[in-house]
């Protein structure tokens, strides 16, 4: 057994609202420069739909991800290392702009600049790419809400097992959102695919990052990745990725699009799993047996031989309490609703989705039926056959029980709280229906709809020799308290002397503090400085205004 | 009797550049690590990419192997182990033109590309178009001089600007052998000479990252959290002198 750590994320599908915050937020945290105008770390995409890049999923087409060779061993899809080197001189399936989109900007100067004329002066759009006029012809979530699904709907690579049968006139169709970012795969095919080696997998949390300074641009990892989640910057010339916000998870912060997500939809946290096993796991022949097969290589954290090794293995101990804790593991393994999008690509994603259930009770509540009725969804799980086999094209490669499990367990918890909101005795039968205890549902309940912050994200912080000095980490100076030599984090030197406390790290904690309180303006003690960065406008912090009733012998007195 | 313009050129000149050569990579490893790159611009443009590239770079590659061999392998070894004048000269003939008319096809097709295709050229920088010029000149030299000395003259490189190059690197000069080389010669070493020196500064430093250790590495990399990324060191309280 070779235990590791993995930083996880599960999304829970039946709340994403589709608003994009998590893409803003995320592009103007990691994508806001030039040659990164068309990437998107963070998309959300509407589906049944294509997806970005448009029709990425078609690994026919691009050759991500693994596949079993003849004798039944993993290989890359793409070609292995000398197919890869002979093509290095130009890769054959690399996506181009125009499959992602060609970005653009408008020339607003006109607006303001223009001279006094009879017609409003028009800023038209300009392309990023080359600099002249442009039209508009798609965009990275061009089919949002199903916009146009009647004209290219039918493109959407997951209907190709499932005939003409998804409809998309608007009364018989169905849609959900889909947030996708890297899925910080277990057996990433763009590692593999990397002719440099300047794509890692971190061994302490298991977050795989591009090192920009031995990335030589050979492209080679953007055809590998079948999510499609690694770009290649025009400008840099360079590969570049989802980072899983590192900076912040190594504090114990949640991701910005995790943090910024208005559905409150994601789960961060840790997952144990055998690094020896992965690559059995990743050539289980059959890919309906993939699911299983992942959920096989992770260990369980409450298990007194997997915590030894756990430790044997350098795991620290509180990254094990916090694999006890994670929310990942509770999704994945106890409650099991999440499931990995896309196993049949074999990477091992570890960004799980919980299916949603909304297609089903939209339309029970269309037909006028009550939705909320235990019986009712379970009878529709069963009968609605289209979106549980679509769900299933996605989720666990095409195989119907697994998603039909997670859902009925969705539908069950639905109609069980309900009796209990209602006032009503609850109904233990709903929960054994689908093999739970009602305990078990309001746990799952609790976890999933009440959702507080520090049960979705339960995030470690990094360890490292020299955490005191570390730039990004608050620890703080023993002398600092009120007055005291340290004054504040203000050095032997006087005002500004010695380390004082990163602004990021103030504002990591007081958003912490701030989502995890109960009243509205919870306060830290920032030593009689006031960070108004973090106020919200509500309550009044401490310090802001000075004491009426304290008298300040050491500030000298002030001539008028 | 050599002149000091002779030794200014076939002397000053390639110790200048190949210096700048040398100093030249170990100074961008050392600070531009980040800027080492092939810079490709395939996201822009595929199609004539497709064709013009590999053509360019296995020609190229070719091209190099027949200069090692023709310049780095003196005439006697080859003599020694039985490969006579005429085999040589076939075999150097046939496989060089080989490779230097699809470089020469490559090479066309690709700046063509550069110069047609809005986003490409968009993205190319003067230090591109510098080196494209003097990359040009070289090849296109070097072919003109194989193909006029095996059509026209009997110039054997072999007993003289392979001799003078050889002896670039053993501190045994002979100017002498390269000012009595016909003109094409003698300008095609004056462009590579000159392409050396411009080379560290250009995207061909990406000649000197061919990845073949992905031949061998596990496909998949573990590396260990980097201190400096996230979290970075406390910063020393002094700026180093620029
Ligand atoms: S999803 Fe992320 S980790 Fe997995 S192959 Fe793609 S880029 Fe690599
Ligand atoms: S911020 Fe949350 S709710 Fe909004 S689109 Fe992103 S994942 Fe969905």
């Amino acid at each position: 057994m070779r235990p590791m750590a993995q930083m996880a994320m599960v999304m829970n599908l039946d709340k994403c609202i589709g608003c994009h915050t998590c893409s803003v937020t995320c592009k103007q945290a990691w994508t806001n420069r030039s040659g990164t105008e068309y990437v998107w770390f963070n998309n959300v995409e509407t589906r049944p739909g294509q997806g970005y890049p448009r029709q990425y999923e078609d690994q026919e087409k691009w050759k991500g991800g693994w596949t079993l060779n003849k004798r039944g061993n993993l290989a890359l899809k793409g070609g292995g290392r000398v197919s890869k080197l002979l093509h290095i001189f130009s890769n054959p399936k690399l996506p181009s702009i125009q499959d992602y989109y060609e970005p653009w900007t408008y020339n607003y100067s006109t607006l303001t600049d223009a001279p006094a004329q009879q017609h409003i002066p028009v800023a038209r759009p300009k392309s990023l790419i080359t600099g002249n006029d442009m039209k508009i012809t798609w965009s990275a979530n061009w089919d949002d809400d199903l916009g146009g699904s009647i004209d290219h709907g039918h493109k959407d690579v997951m209907l190709k097992n499932l005939g003409d049968k998804v409809k998309f006139e608007f009364e018989q169709t169905f849609m959900f959102y889909l947030p996708r970012i890297c899925e910080h795969c277990l057996n990433p095919s763009c590692v593999a695919s990397c002719p440099s080696g300047a794509i890692y997998k971190r061994s302490e949390d298991g977050i795989v990052l591009v090192d920009q300074d031995r990335c030589r641009g050979w492209r080679m990892c953007v055809s590998g990745c079948p999510y499609k989640k690694i770009y290649f910057n025009h400008k840099t010339g360079k590969a570049e990725k989802c980072t899983f916000c590192f900076p912040r998870i190594e504090v114990g912060q949640p991701t910005v699009c995790a943090e910024t997500c208005v559905g409150r939809l994601r789960y961060i946290g840790l997952m144990l799993y055998d690094a020896d096993k992965v690559l059995e796991a990743a050539s289980t022949e059959d890919d309906h047996d993939l699911y299983e097969a992942q959920r096989g290589v992770f260990l369980d954290p409450l298990d007194p031989h997997v915590i030894r090794e756990s430790e044997r293995a350098g795991i620290p101990r509180d990254w094990i309490l916090a694999a006890q804790q994670s929310p990942i593991w509770a999704l994945i393994n106890t409650f099991r609703v999440a499931l990995p999008l896309h196993p049949e690509y074999r990477t091992m994603p570890m960004v799980w989705y919980i299916p949603p259930l909304s297609p089903v009770v939209d339309i029970i509540r269309d037909t006028g039926h009550d939705a909320e009725d235990g019986r009712n969804l379970f009878a529709a799980i069963e009968a609605l056959r289209i979106p549980v086999e679509y769900l299933a094209e996605l989720f666990t490669a095409g195989d119907t029980a697994p998603v039909e499990s997670v859902l009925r367990r969705l539908a069950a918890m639905r109609s069980y709280m309900r009796e209990i909101t209602m006032g009503r005795p609850a109904d233990e039968s709903l929960a054994a229906a689908v093999g739970m205890t009602g305990e078990q549902v309001q746990d799952m309940y609790r976890l999933l709809a009440i959702a507080k912050y520090d049960e979705r994200y339960v995030i470690p912080p990094a360890h490292a020799e020299q955490a005191h000095s570390l730039e990004e980490l608050a620890t703080e100076c023993s002398r600092d308290f009120d007055r005291g030599p340290g004054m504040g984090g203000s050095g032997p030197f006087g005002e500004g002397s010695g380390a004082p406390t990163p602004i990021t790290v103030e504002n990591f904690q007081m958003l912490r503090d701030r989502q995890t309180s109960d009243t509205a303006s919870a306060t830290t003690s920032t030593h009689g400085r006031v960070n108004l960065l973090n106020w919200d406008g509500h309550g009044k912090p401490a310090g802001l205004f000075p004491g009426s009733d304290v008298s300040q012998p050491d500030q000298p007195d002030q001539p008028d | 009797m050599t002149t000091g313009a002779e030794v200014l050129l076939w002397v000053v000149v390639p110790y200048v550049c190949l210096t700048v050569f040398v100093v030249g990579h170990l100074w961008r490893y050392r600070y531009d690590k980040f800027g080492w790159t092939t810079r490709s611009s395939q996201v822009y443009e595929n199609r004539l990419l497709r064709l013009g590239s590999p053509l360019f770079h296995f020609g190229i590659l070719f091209v190099l192997a027949g200069h090692v061999m023709g310049l780095g392998i003196p005439k006697s070894w080859t003599e020694f182990v039985g490969i006579s004048e005429g085999l040589y000269h076939f075999m150097a003939v046939s496989v060089g033109t080989v490779a230097g008319v699809s470089t020469v096809v490559g090479m066309s097709i690709l700046i063509y590309r550069r110069r047609t295709v809005g986003p490409v050229f968009t993205a190319t920088t003067k230090m591109d178009k510098t080196m494209y010029a003097v990359l040009a000149t070289v090849i296109v030299l070097g072919l003109v001089n194989t193909v006029i000395s095996n059509v026209f003259g009997h110039y054997d490189y072999r007993d003289g600007v392979s001799v003078w190059f050889r002896g670039i690197f053993r501190f045994s000069l002979h100017p002498e052998l390269m000012a009595a080389a016909p003109i094409g010669f003698q300008l095609h070493a004056l462009a590579a000479f000159a392409l050396f020196a411009l080379w560290p500064f250009t995207r061909l430093v990406h000649v000197f990252s061919a990845p073949l250790g992905y031949l061998t590495r596990p496909y998949i990399v573990y590396r260990s959290r980097d201190d400096q990324l996230g979290s970075r060191k406390p910063r020393r309280g002094w700026e180093k002198v620029k």
